[in-house]
Order: structure tokens, then C-alpha cells, then sequence
């Protein structure tokens, strides 16, 4: 039996954060009657920032797994000088501002950035455009498939490959068939939370890409440009973005393989 | 805990003013003169687009000093009740184009704005300057010499609606928009030497008179009623002149 203090202490602690987390959620799912909400969910406006939101931010899970995976192989098999500078600098985008990120995009492929004229030469320019949308997205969402990636990656005993090596298994065979399936709940996971990143972008894209209805204009920046003369649009396109967010990360911890989230290294089931 | 959050919420000397993103450098200027005269005075900002400023206050924001960029929005805020007393005018503004001193869609008139695959920057509608802008494009697509379609060509032009007037400036001083519609005050110096301006003729131009206004529940009414003062003095007006704003009355 714990002393009454510490149990009053805790509860006391628990509250406090529920508050602070769920209230501002309640707040918003409350503020408009579901005849409201459903009404400003059907404006054209709305439903232009929810079409761009889902495309840009599935585009952004998928370059972001092609391009993620293997660092994350990287990282999590191979020692090799500059290792920890490389985590370091995937990891990154997690503290940056995302503005910061925003007028570090716009600097390094702006038409006038670091890499414009060779963009330029491609036939590419991509501030205001949909492509910068997902460019920023990628930026701000990597880290967090990366590192998920790489925990469930390193967490594979070498035994298994290394067992299928000697049977006369490829590496990449080993990869694919062997290493990548055990690992599978943990990079699904890190996808799910890339995915639910990206829907939430916001400064990055602002800065980078710009904010034009139709073409650049995602949810939050919907939520953001609503906000400054409809307060009910901008409060339902927040409770469609505050669904949409639990609901993938609710899946998450109900999926089959939800049991491997939050860092439980994944184990091989059966032989 | 509790303790901490008293003080930090109750620092007597502490002026909050919130002012439209287009006053920056000015009251930015004016802050240290006051600050200079009394060294117990600390004046903090909050500079947004006034209309991002109107909700903040709506929502209970504790601020002592409000500057808007335009009238409708300072009528907004009075029909709302949260100002007290009368707002007063201190500084005019007009609006100008500018595009990146290389210049890259090669602009040389305001009518070369309706050109095809000119990237326009504007602020939002919701914005001040935003507002005005468009007001400017359908004046100047009624004038002589302007085809009649310039305005929806124009804003067919439009890549982004920014948030504030200010990030309408930094896009088109990076050299990403082709050309944007801004204050003469933002065309600051710094932002001057990277930017051509083109004036709009007199008759296009919308004039935006910024008021300024005590904030009702003030905690500082003293240093506020100070600071609008000093605004609307000569020396605080050879300020707000010096950073390309016209004289308010």
C-alpha cells in the first residue's frame, strides 16, 4: 500500500496533464452542434484542404518510407564513422521550429536557394507548389519513421539473418523476407506517426510552399486562414484534423502488430 | 508553482501592446526611446496581422495597448467591447508593389502584373493589406489604359495568400514571388536594397489609416496611456514618418 501522499500526488499529477491534453480536444468537439459541424464540413473550401491533406501526406508516408528505410537499416546494422552525426541530423526536425525548417526549405530550393539553379535546370521550381507541400512534410515527418524504424530494425537478433545467410540466402533476400517482416510492426508504426505528422504540418509548409486554396492550402492552414474571420469553419476543420489524428493513432495501438508500439522490440512469433 | 505564474503574470512596470505586423520597426523604435526615458518600463509586443490580433483580444488576451492597421477592424474590436474610449488615428498608409531587385518575370508596369506566369504574393483577404490589395486591383482594372478582365487575370496570378503583410515582403526579398503588393513602410531599408517598388497611381490607391486604442481591463493603463501619447506626439509621429508611414491627421 502506497502512503495516501504519494497516491494524492499522483492522481493529483494525472489530472493536471489530462486536463492540459484533453480538455482543448473536448473544447473543440463540443463548441458546434452536429447539424454545424456537419454543414461546415460539406463547404467546398473544407473539403479542397481535406483532399490536399490526405494526398500530400500519403505521398509524403510513402517517399518517406522509400527514402527512410534504408537509414534506418543503416543505423540500426552497420557501424561506420559519422554514425552518430548522421542520427543526429535525421533527428533534427523533431526540435527545429517548424518555421525555422520552413526558411531553411526556402533557402536551399527557392528559386534563389542553394539548390535552385539546379532545380531550375531540371525544369523544377518549387515554392508554391503541391510538391513543396509534400517536400516540407517530408522534412518534419522523417525523424519519426526513422527512429522507430531503426529501434525495431536493431532490435532483430543477428542470429536470424545470419541463419538465413548460411542457408544460402541473399542479402537482400535476408532483408526482405527475414529481417524486414520481423521488424514490420515497428516500421508500420513509424509510418502511422510520420503519416499523422504530416497531416499536422503546418509551419514549414506555410513558409515553403505558401498558401493558396486548392494547391498549397492544407487542413491546418485551412484551420489557420478560417480562424481569422470564421471562427465554426475553423473550429470544424480542427475537429475533423483532431479525429483524423486519434484515429490513426488509435489504430495504431489496436493493429495486430500495435502491441510492438512504444518501444517493446518486436519478437518472432512461432518457428 | 502558483507563485511563479503570479509573478510572471503580474510584473506591474510590464506594458503588453499588440500591434498590427506593419508597425514592427516603428514601435520597435518607439519602445526603446520610452524604455530609455524610464528603466522600469518594459514593453512587450505581440505584432500579427490585426485580425489574428481581434481574436486574440476576443479571446481574453491581456493586452493595455491596441494598434490596428485598418478601421474596420478596430470597429470591430470596439463593437466587441473590448476598447475603451474613443481610438484615435496616427499614421496613414498606402500601398505599393514590389518585386526582387533581379526581377525575374521582368515587370516594368503594373499592367505587366496580368501577364501570364507572374507569381503574385498577397496577404489574405482577412488582412489589412490583403484587403487593400484587391481593392487596388479592381480600381486599377476600372482605370484607362488597363484592360477589363486585369483583375481576375491578376489574381489568377496569385501563388499565396500570406498571413501577415510581412511575410508578403520576405517572399518577394527572397526572390521567390515575382511580385507582391506591401506597404510603402515595409519597403524598410534592408528590405529596399533587395526589392524595386512601383508606386500605384493616386486614384487606384487605398489609404489605410491605422488607429490606435486603449485596450478595456488594462493592467497598465498608466504606461499605455503613455505609450499612445508618445505615439501620437511629434516626436513619436517623426518616427512612425522616418519609417515610411504618413502623418496621422
Amino acid at each position: 500500500m502506497k502512503p495516501l501522499v504519494v497516491r494524492v500526488a499522483l492522481s493529483a499529477a494525472v489530472a493536471t496533464l489530462l486536463c492540459i491534453l484533453a480538455l482543448p480536444m473536448v473544447s473543440l468537439l463540443v463548441r458546434l452542434s452536429p447539424g454545424e459541424l456537419l454543414h461546415q464540413l460539406t463547404q467546398p473550401v473544407v473539403l479542397t484542404a481535406l483532399g490536399l491533406s490526405l494526398e500530400t501526406s500519403i505521398a509524403t508516408t510513402v517517399l518517406v518510407i522509400l527514402l527512410g528505410l534504408p537509414v534506418a537499416y543503416l543505423l540500426a546494422t552497420k557501424e561506420f564513422t559519422g554514425k552518430r552525426v548522421l542520427q543526429t541530423l535525421v533527428e533534427i526536425p523533431i526540435v527545429l521550429p517548424p518555421t525555422v525548417a520552413g526558411v531553411g526549405l526556402l533557402l536551399a530550393f527557392g528559386r534563389a536557394g542553394l539548390a535552385g539553379g539546379a532545380l531550375k535546370a531540371l525544369g523544377i521550381e518549387l515554392p508554391f507548389t503541391t510538391l513543396a507541400v509534400v517536400v516540407a512534410q517530408v522534412f518534419v515527418a522523417t525523424p519519426f519513421f526513422i527512429s522507430a524504424a531503426t529501434a525495431g530494425l536493431a532490435g532483430i537478433e543477428r542470429r536470424y539473418t545470419e541463419a538465413a545467410a548460411t542457408l544460402g540466402a541473399t542479402p537482400g533476400y535476408g532483408f526482405f523476407r527475414v529481417l524486414l517482416p520481423l521488424a514490420l510492426p515497428s516500421v508500420l508504426a513509424g509510418s502511422a506517426m510520420a503519416w499523422a505528422r504530416a497531416l499536422g504540418e503546418f509551419g514549414a509548409t506555410i513558409t515553403f510552399a505558401g498558401n493558396l486554396p486548392g494547391r498549397t492550402q492544407t487542413m491546418p492552414l485551412a484551420v489557420y486562414t478560417a480562424l481569422q474571420n470564421d471562427l465554426s469553419a475553423a473550429v470544424a476543420l480542427s475537429v475533423l484534423l483532431v479525429i483524423l489524428s486519434f484515429t490513426i493513432l488509435l489504430g495504431l495501438r489496436f493493429a495486430p502488430w500495435g502491441a510492438a508500439v512504444g518501444g517493446a522490440p518486436a519478437r518472432p512469433r512461432g518457428r | 508553482m502558483w507563485l511563479v505564474l503570479a509573478l510572471l503574470l503580474q510584473q506591474p512596470k510590464h506594458l503588453s501592446v499588440y500591434a498590427a505586423a506593419s508597425l514592427s520597426d516603428a514601435f520597435n523604435e518607439i519602445a526603446d526611446s520610452l524604455e530609455r526615458r524610464d528603466p522600469e518600463l518594459k514593453i512587450d509586443f505581440n505584432f500579427a496581422g490585426s485580425q489574428v490580433l481581434v481574436l486574440q483580444l476576443g479571446q481574453g488576451a491581456a493586452a493595455d495597448v491596441f494598434a490596428s492597421a485598418d478601421d474596420r477592424l478596430m470597429k470591430v474590436a470596439q463593437d466587441s467591447g473590448l476598447i475603451e474610449g474613443t481610438p484615435q488615428t496616427f499614421a496613414r498608409n498606402r500601398l505599393v508593389v514590389i518585386v526582387p531587385k533581379g526581377n525575374p518575370a521582368r515587370i516594368g508596369k503594373l499592367q505587366d502584373l496580368a501577364r501570364t506566369g507572374v507569381k503574385l504574393v498577397l496577404a489574405a483577404d482577412a488582412v489589412p493589406a490583403g484587403h487593400y490589395a484587391r481593392e487596388a486591383i479592381f480600381r486599377l482594372a476600372r482605370s484607362a489604359g488597363y484592360p477589363p478582365d486585369y483583375s481576375r487575370r491578376v489574381l489568377a496570378n496569385v501563388v499565396s495568400y500570406e498571413e501577415n503583410v510581412r511575410s508578403v515582403a520576405s517572399k518577394v526579398q527572397l526572390g521567390e514571388a515575382d511580385a507582391g503588393f506591401v506597404y510603402i513602410s515595409d519597403v524598410t531599408p534592408a528590405v529596399g536594397r533587395q526589392v524595386r517598388r512601383f508606386d500605384l497611381p493616386d486614384t487606384a490607391n487605398v489609404m489605410a489609416s491605422y488607429p490606435i486604442a486603449l485596450v478595456r481591463h488594462a493592467r497598465n493603463t498608466e504606461a499605455a496611456k503613455t505609450f499612445i501619447d508618445f505615439v501620437l506626439s511629434p516626436s513619436g509621429q517623426a518616427v512612425l514618418t522616418k519609417n515610411g508611414f504618413l502623418p496621422g491627421r
